[in-house]
């Protein structure tokens, strides 16, 4: 069937995408640049002694942290990942120094021959010591849990994911004049400027960013390409020449950071008569050798934990912990994919231990308008649930295929999920760290041009924010200018990050635009700077994790249907339906792109994508033993919105990027449990973890 | 060591090694730079361009290989009318979000309809396999090919 979209319009970067003409960072010509080669930790963790640098030929340099100006911290979140190893080293491949030199062949050659004197500690490996731990409690579970009748627990884990955006990470850096101008493969144009400031300790005005084209991020160039100018910037103050790092694929796999693994207890409390009185959820994440932005990233796998489900009586305990190796950071999803896939399982787990069927006991416990959230908040939203739920079943024949598959004999299986994203930076972030201001201008010619600091990598915001603009203002296409981020030239509107573009630097495009309307003379030059104001109902303690977490949460369903061999132990997917509120979809076509490419990832993080750790580095190294789906290992995918605009977004939209990828993996897992008539708990489910399942409880 | 071969429908000659990779041929040495690099060890599929109309990884050929040979990229590619039918089918569906594989995905849509005009959605599926795209999940690609397919691109 070949897809009439409604709502949809053009693309703005389609023709230069298709025809090769847009300009991907490692596309920009600048033939005397210097490539920076980094020098590499060989151990896990140890004191470093001493670097020993070979003689370097003329032209060439090592730089490392005595070359630093200012501080030797990557600003991230924590302030705990030094740009380079200085006195100790944390993970196998930290960086130590950078060699910097004009032939790519011989800048390899001299890093290889750095050689660090090492005191070696035992490294930790296993997710042991935690460096962050959160807790928080909702009703009155410690009473309540003491009188429970019955108890169900079980635990969960989730393994490593690999970002793969198709673009490895790529990063140029010169000097224009005295300004340090920067052009990356990048999500967040200002945490690069602001990781620039910090190291080097110069003035803002001394650092600019630009965007050119972003071959995919994920969450993956949300952090990594500041580590990436920190280095780099500390280079160019010494040695001023254009300098270029860019990564091949090996090294993106190995170094860079992935998705946190996850390991998750869940504990039911239950009255005689099989009333869920509560739960007990511990969710642990492994960080890697820092923090980073690890503990925001257990924040929302905390606050996710309760799923699309009420329980009154909560007790939620996380722990991120510290091991050495790569740091863990952002991708789709930010935590809550991990607690999701969790409770997911356990619901349909707990249903079977109390003989009752799992739709049955997900509809009794399934969150309501007006419910309060884990986190003592309340769920605001008109929740269509049930409505999602009734159209992905109508959908997928899910009624029928259940009975059907559940018959002996069956070697396939359906499975459903539930879940939630919630939507925009968690708690009061939006207000207290990010205030996003958005600026529009007006020509004397009427011509608009608006700026934001928002990075499309392929979710096509650069159309969807700038018809927002086009539709508030009711002018024509081509009278909107809507270009990159530049930090020069535009405001910080904070990240391109949590699912806020839309539902909040969308909103306040909207809003910038509604005002410059109202005072819109024509033939004058007009310029508008909007500040974000957020809802006045969001209260959030970041300390006790109590209050109103996000300003809107967004909701899907998946269905996968699967297929396995019992011969070759290998899972065929089937078909997947899908259904979602987004609130109101500005865009058909760019929602379907989420919804299918959110769940494929989710897909390959649920069957194929593994990454294992060994002593510290990391086993799959590239595409060919890194799997991720091609097409043939995905089946057609349908998906339908419905529709339930959101009263604080732009024209009704909430978030969308990340609630693609919450359920695929728990849909896929209950499915395949179906099909092999045995329980899952952990992922990847690959053939060797689906024949130890059969093996040991046959 | 001089070499020759048909870029875009056009005499080029390269003195280059050999063994350098064609991919390394067309961007740096012929500043072409619409095909891409993801992988360098032909599992993505972003560098393919057509040899003699098969798509071939660039990563993986040495420019050796392609003497006296006609290679078309997607600087060429974009000029001819196939390109514009199987570029629109891409936009109508939305089978491009970060562009990245994009090029690359075009010119092996291109190879496949050529050898199977009318595909069906498992045999375009299966044929495409060799190209990798993070970012659409394949349907909006897959109806693409198939719209592409409808309209009927010159052969």
């Amino acid at each position: 069937m070949i897809h009439q979209y409604k709502d949809s319009v053009k693309k703005v970067d389609n023709e230069e995408k298709m025809s090769g003409m847009a300009i991907f960072t490692g596309d920009i010509k600048m033939d005397d640049a210097y490539f920076a080669i980094p020098v590499r930790s060989s151990i896990s963790y140890g004191k470093l002694l001493k670097i020993n640098v070979p003689n370097l030929p003329k032209d060439y340099s090592f730089i490392s942290a005595k070359d630093i100006p200012g501080e030797n911290v990557c600003n991230i979140i924590a302030s705990d990942w030094p740009v380079f190893a200085d006195k100790e080293v944390h993970y196998k491949g930290e960086t130590i120094g950078i060699i910097v030199g004009p032939n790519k062949e011989k800048c390899l050659e001299l890093a290889a021959l750095v050689e660090c004197e090492h005191k070696e500690f035992e490294p930790v490996f296993e997710m042991v010591n935690s460096y962050v731990h959160k807790e928080f409690k909702k009703g009155n579970p410690d009473k309540v849990f003491a009188n429970a009748k019955k108890t169900f627990s079980e635990s969960f884990s989730t393994g490593y994911q690999e970002q793969i955006y198709l673009e490895p990470q790529a990063m140029l850096m010169y000097l224009d004049g005295e300004k340090i101008t920067i052009k990356a493969s990048m999500q967040c144009p200002f945490y690069i400027k602001k990781a620039v400031v910090r190291v080097l300790n110069c003035s803002e005005d001394k650092v600019r960013v630009i965007q050119p084209a972003v071959g995919g991020a994920f969450g993956g160039k949300e952090h990594y390409p500041s580590l990436m100018a920190a280095q780099l910037a500390i280079a160019i103050v010494k040695i001023k020449k254009p300098l270029k790092m860019i990564f091949d694929r090996k090294e993106d796999i190995t170094f860079t950071t992935k998705r946190h693994p996850s390991k998750t207890e869940i504990t039911a409390y239950l009255d005689e008569k099989d009333n869920i009185l509560g739960v007990k959820i511990h969710v642990g994440i492994d960080g890697g050798a820092y923090v980073g932005c690890s503990m925001v990233v257990l924040s929302r796998a905390l606050i996710a934990c309760n799923n699309t489900y009420t329980f009154e009586n909560v007790h939620v305990i996380g722990d991120a912990y510290c091991t050495n190796k790569v740091p863990s950071a952002a991708f789709r999803g930010f935590g809550s994919p991990q607690s999701i896939f969790a409770m997911e399982l356990f619901i349909n787990h707990l249903a079977d231990f109390l003989h009752v069927k799992p739709l049955d006991l997900r509809n009794k416990y399934l969150v309501k308008t007006g419910d309060i959230t884990p986190t003592n908040g309340i769920y605001r939203d008109p929740i269509i649930l049930k409505e999602l739920m009734d159209k992905a079943m109508e959908m997928s024949d899910y009624k029928r295929k259940l009975a059907e598959y559940s018959k002996p004999g069956s070697n396939r299986g359906i499975g459903m999920s539930t879940f939630l994203h919630g939507c925009g930076f968690t708690g009061s972030g939006e207000s207290t760290i990010i205030n996003a201001q958005l600026k529009i201008k007006k020509d004397k010619n009427d011509i608009v041009t608006f700026y934001t600091s928002q990075v499309d990598f392929g979710q096509g915001n650069r159309t969807t924010l700038k018809r927002i603009v086009v539709d508030t203002l009711g002018i024509p296409e081509d009278h909107v200018i809507y270009d990159a981020p530049d930090t020069d030239i535009t405001l910080s509107t904070g990240p391109t990050a949590a699912s806020r573009t839309i539902i909040i630097v969308g909103g306040l495009a909207a809003k910038a635009a509604r005002h410059l309307k109202e005072i819109w003379k024509d033939g004058e030059e007009q310029e508008i700077v909007e500040p974000y104001v957020g809802p006045d109902f969001i209260k959030w303690d970041e300390d006790t994790m109590q209050g109103d977490a996000y300003p809107g949460y967004a909701w899907g369903v998946n269905v996968v249907e699967v297929s396995f061999d019992p011969l070759t132990y290998e899972v065929n997917i089937e078909g997947c339906w899908s259904t979602y509120d987004v609130g109101h979809a500005i865009d058909e076509r760019i929602l379907m792109g989420q919804a299918d490419g959110g769940l494929a990832q989710a897909l390959g993080w649920a069957y194929l994508e593994k990454e294992e750790a060994e002593n510290g580095m990391f086993k799959q190294k590239t595409l060919s033993d890194y799997v991720i789906p091609t097409m043939v290992d995905l089946p057609k995918m349908e998906t339908a919105l419905i529709d339930n605009p959101f009263p604080y977004g732009a024209f009704g939209a909430k978030g969308a990027g990340e609630l693609t990828f919450a359920g695929g993996a728990p849909a896929f897992a209950i499915a395949l449990e179906q099909a092999i008539k045995h329980k899952v708990h952990k992922i990847p489910a690959t053939p060797e973890y689906i024949m130890e399942i059969l093996e040991n409880e046959d | 060591m001089k070499i020759s071969f048909i870029l875009n429908k056009k005499n080029v000659e390269v003195d280059v090694s050999p063994s350098m990779r064609l991919l390394d041929v067309v961007r740096d040495v012929l500043g072409l730079t619409g095909t891409k690099e993801g992988c360098g060890e032909g599992e993505c599929g972003a560098c393919t361009v057509l040899v003699n109309d098969e798509p071939y990884n660039s990563c993986l050929t040495p420019i050796i290989n392609v003497a006296n040979k006609e290679v078309m990229t997607i600087e060429g590619f974009r000029e001819t009318k196939s390109y514009r039918i199987i570029a629109d089918a891409f936009a109508s569906q939305g089978g491009s979000q970060c562009g990245f594989c994009t090029p690359g995905m075009i010119l092996a849509t291109y190879a496949v309809l050529k050898k199977n005009p009318h595909p069906s959605e498992e045999e375009a599926r299966l044929a495409l396999s060799g190209n990798l795209c993070r970012c659409t999940g394949y349907q909006a690609i897959v109806d693409a090919v198939m719209l592409a397919a409808k309209k009927g691109i010159e052969l």
